[in-house]
């Protein structure tokens, strides 16, 4: 017996829709045995893990939180990949824009109108969109590598952070606490429900929808992904790869850079020395899962932020080191990209006998 | 055209007065068939030790066929393949190893992470220790002229080393017979020439070689003999080196008299559409062509084709008039507008429409639908496909069904993606979708490569259709048949350069032989 894959002549619709399904529960077999391996019961495991958290309006809610920036910053990756650009610098994006969007709030803390909000958005998304085009003008002058670069940005920008909470952007009144000073009301995003949700989830939102029609139904949208699939025909469309993958990585930046401004300004309220649980490197599994799509990463993005309240739920119940969550999501993404597979490829079981036959009649 | 008969007719003798049984192969009757096309139709071949044989063929006249059944990697559909005078079925790469048949392909098939020692162990059956390989590996390099450094990482190798790499692979398992398909499209001059002294070392020791090449001088120069495939028949045989080049272009093209009335369809010659002139481009790559000082004027109503050996300049001049590569703005000018440094959607504006010679990739998305396929070269000619940034699908639905109808399109089900499509379909659809514009000024690169007898007369009544509807049309073809078929005037490009097109009434296929195999560049020089 031997397996055998065979190329479809066609992408399958249905392979399309069902190999993220497959990937769920491929993961849910695997974090039982995780679960069962490290000694705990695994049926009360998965319950703890991806059942209980959505039982109760507050760690909904705190799913809803964390979902907000993995949603914004994958939108933004979507159409990165989709073009074929590697952008793995979320993070960092995500950080510095974050930065960019505190330099009101704590350099100028009596600046507070009705501007101050918006005009922090602005400057974290414009500084989010800076950081990614680095990388892209590295790509397209130089022909250096985005996986490398942006990624490396990353530890640049963490440590940037670092410096400042630590330095100049100290709290002066803040006992020497590596952190800034809180926000003002001015600076604050305005919350809703309960909890800690802010604005920034219906902004998430919104952002799913406008890019969910931009990429199905415009002419841009279009070019993303004619480019994505086969560079040349884009360019014998007339379409330009240098300006696209700036276009990309500036929008993913921007949208990155939003991210962070608005978690500091809604979640944390100030800057520390860690602003991010990994969101841009998450974001990255959300993008793949919503099969690149806006409208699958919402969903997605829910998943994933669902996988963080878990972990924190056994490890806070069960004793079971939180790190479980970090392991679960990358069997995720592993298992994502395996079923993907499928979408164009059949799975054949050939049987040794037939192929022995054939010979003999041919001999 | 009787001297291109007799020379045949003497090939033809040739071919007779020599053995038809190779002792060491020989092919009977192989016959391949994909889809509707014969790619291979009952030949016959003999290779002796110590030949080297070349195999001559137009692009798709089914020489890689043939070769990929010889090595396993193809099954025949009818006929046998006789080794050392048993009939033997070779039905994977190992056991055609195991005959003593090795094959060094067109595409290196090497790992780049990997060392040359490294790389070669993997495709031996047992390689053993690896420093023994190692050592081995040192000598029977330096000993055939090819050394080369096992503990070399292939990442950092350029091509004409690695092609060493995928020939010592080859070697170690001491072969009888070496397939070598296009060896030289990736060499410098200077490599090739070395890559003949090995060739000529490992004849000498009684091993053949069978040699595929376009370079029909380097064929003269070490080839024993020639067998000469034209659209999967063996049409000749030959001693390259009682040849001329030209005669041998011709046997390749072929020289069937085609009743073509030229008389009854040559226009009035109407106001220049498309001019070129001084066209000149440095080569990109390594393994481009550079364009020379190219002047062309195609009228109103008149079809010029541009005949040539693969790989003399053909994509680069395409790439030039489309706008997929910038050249001065007075290079190319369309209806007396110089567009050189315009991109190519401007162009298109200019009611000028392109189809290149590779289908899938470059002028059709694979993953697309044939709709989304219509935007690709449409979106930007004001055919309604797009309003204020949105693409209008009931308009691209609509126009695919137009094209569908209008030029036959045959496909399993409504609006397919363009992968699914056989290569006649698909070509039908991209000549289609550009002929639907009606555009002034026609390029089309290889318009019938590949496509079965039917699509191909419906494609080129198309072209002719519509250069008498007043449009220029200039095709770039490497098949013979159809540049007579369908042209006005014939113009050869070799190694860049391009000769001053001729009238087809008067143009004999001898002489675009002797233009193909470099009398364009005097000529071009000349004018």
């Amino acid at each position: 017996m031997r397996i055998e894959l065979v190329k479809r002549k066609e992408h399958s619709r249905k392979m399309a829709l069902l190999s993220p399904v497959i990937a769920v529960g491929l993961t849910l077999v695997a974090a039982a045995i995780l679960f069962a391996a490290s000694g705990t019961d695994p049926f009360l495991g998965l319950y703890k893990f991806f059942i209980e958290p959505l039982t109760d309006s507050w760690s909904v809610q705190e799913i809803i939180v964390k979902a907000t920036p993995m949603v914004l910053i994958a939108c933004g990756l979507a159409v990165c990949y989709l073009s074929n650009n590697w952008n793995i610098g979320a993070e960092g994006q995500f950080i510095f824009g974050a930065l960019c969007g505190s330099f009101l709030p704590i350099v100028y803390p009596e600046f507070e109108t009705s501007l101050t909000l918006p005009l922090m958005l602005v400057l974290g998304a414009l500084g989010g969109a800076f950081w990614a085009l680095i990388p892209a003008v590295l790509k397209t002058r130089f022909n250096a590598n985005e996986i490398l670069t942006s990624l490396m940005l990353v530890y640049v920008a963490s440590l940037l952070l670092d410096y400042l909470v630590r330095g100049p952007w100290r709290d002066p009144g803040g006992y020497n606490f590596p952190e800034s000073r809180l926000f003002s009301e001015a600076a604050t995003l305005p919350l809703i429900g309960d909890g800690r949700m802010s604005i920034a989830a219906p902004v998430a939102v919104v952002v799913v929808i406008v890019l969910a029609i931009v990429l199905a139904r415009t002419l841009k949208g279009f070019e993303i992904r004619v480019m994505g699939e086969s560079p040349r025909a884009g360019a014998f469309a007339g379409f330009s790869a240098k300006r696209l993958t700036l276009f990309a990585f500036a929008l993913a930046g921007g949208l990155a850079g939003l991210a962070g401004t608005m978690e500091v300004s809604g979640s944390l309220n100030q800057l520390l020395p860690t602003i991010s649980p990994g969101y841009g490197f998450t974001a990255i599994i959300v993008a793949f899962l919503g099969r690149l799509n806006p409208v699958g990463i919402l969903v997605a993005g829910f998943v994933l932020a669902l996988s963080y309240i878990g972990g924190e739920a056994v490890q806070a119940s069960m004793g079971v080191s939180d790190k479980i969550a970090s392991v679960i999501q990358g069997l995720l993404l592993f298992f994502v990209l395996a079923c993907d597979t499928l979408i164009l490829y059949r799975i054949r079981l050939h049987s040794r006998r037939t192929t022995a036959t054939g010979e003999v009649s041919r001999a | 055209m009787s001297d291109v008969l007799t020379r045949r007719r003497q090939a033809g003798e040739a071919g007779t007065a020599r053995p038809a049984t190779g002792n060491l192969l020989h092919a009977r009757g192989l016959t391949k068939r994909f889809g509707d096309i014969l790619a291979n139709d009952h030949v016959d071949l003999g290779l002796n030790k110590g030949e080297i044989h070349a195999l001559l063929g137009e692009n798709g006249a089914g020489k890689s066929t043939l070769v990929k059944m010889f090595y396993g990697a193809l099954e025949p559909d009818g006929g046998e393949i006789i080794w050392q005078g048993k009939p033997v079925v070779i039905d994977n790469p190992a056991s055609a190893r195991a005959l003593g048949i090795g094959m060094v392909f067109q595409h290196f098939s090497l790992f780049e992470a990997l060392t040359v020692v490294e790389n070669i162990a993997l495709a031996l059956p047992n390689p053993g220790n690896m420093k023994a390989l190692a050592a081995r590996i040192t000598d029977v390099s330096e000993d055939y002229g090819l050394p080369l450094n096992p503990q070399d990482v292939v990442a950092d190798l350029p091509v004409g080393i690695r092609q060493r790499i995928e020939i010592v692979r080859c070697l170690l398992q001491e072969p009888q017979l070496i397939i070598m398909d296009e060896p030289t499209s990736v060499l410098t001059p200077q490599e090739a020439d070395r890559l003949f002294l090995t060739l000529q070392r490992l004849a000498g020791e009684g091993c053949a070689v069978l040699y595929i090449s376009h370079r029909l001088e380097e064929v003269q120069r070490i080839c024993h003999h020639a067998t000469i495939l034209r659209h999967g028949k063996v049409v000749s045989e030959c001693d390259p080196s009682l040849e001329t080049a030209s005669s041998l272009a011709s046997m390749m093209v072929g020289s069937e008299v085609i009743g073509v009335n030229h008389g009854a369809m040559a226009p009035e010659p109407g106001p220049v559409r498309l001019k070129l002139s001084g066209l000149s481009a440095p080569a990109a790559t390594p393994f481009a062509t550079r364009l020379n000082n190219i002047d062309l004027e195609v009228h109103t109503g008149e079809i010029i084709a541009i005949a040539g050996v693969a790989g003399n300049g053909q994509g680069e001049l395409f790439d030039a008039i489309s706008g997929e590569m910038r050249v001065d703005p007075g290079m190319v000018v369309l209806d007396g507008r110089a567009c050189g440094n315009r991109d190519v959607t401007w162009r298109r504006r200019q009611n000028a429409a392109f189809v290149p010679e590779e289908r899938l990739g470059h002028g059709a998305v694979p993953g697309l639908k044939l709709s989304s396929n219509i935007v690709l070269t449409r979106h930007g000619t004001g055919d309604g496909l797009v309003g204020t940034g949105f693409v209008s699908t009931a308009r691209a639905a609509e126009l695919e069904q137009k094209i569908k109808t209008t030029y036959d399109v045959r496909m399993s089900h409504d609006d397919p993606e363009a992968r699914s499509l056989s290569g006649g379909n698909l070509q039908k659809f991209v000549v289609g979708r550009e002929l639907d514009r009606n555009p002034g000024v026609l390029v089309v690169n290889q318009p019938t490569w590949g496509v079965d007898a039917g699509a191909a007369a419906l494609i080129r009544q198309a072209l002719i259709d519509l250069a008498r509807s007043g449009s220029a049309v200039l095709v770039i073809s490497q098949d013979l048949d159809e540049i007579f078929e369908i042209a006005d005037r014939i113009a050869v490009i070799s190694r860049g350069h391009l000769s001053v097109p001729e009238d087809a009434r008067s143009m004999t296929r001898e002489r675009v032989g002797i233009l193909m195999a470099g009398g364009a560049e005097k000529n071009a020089g000349r004018a």
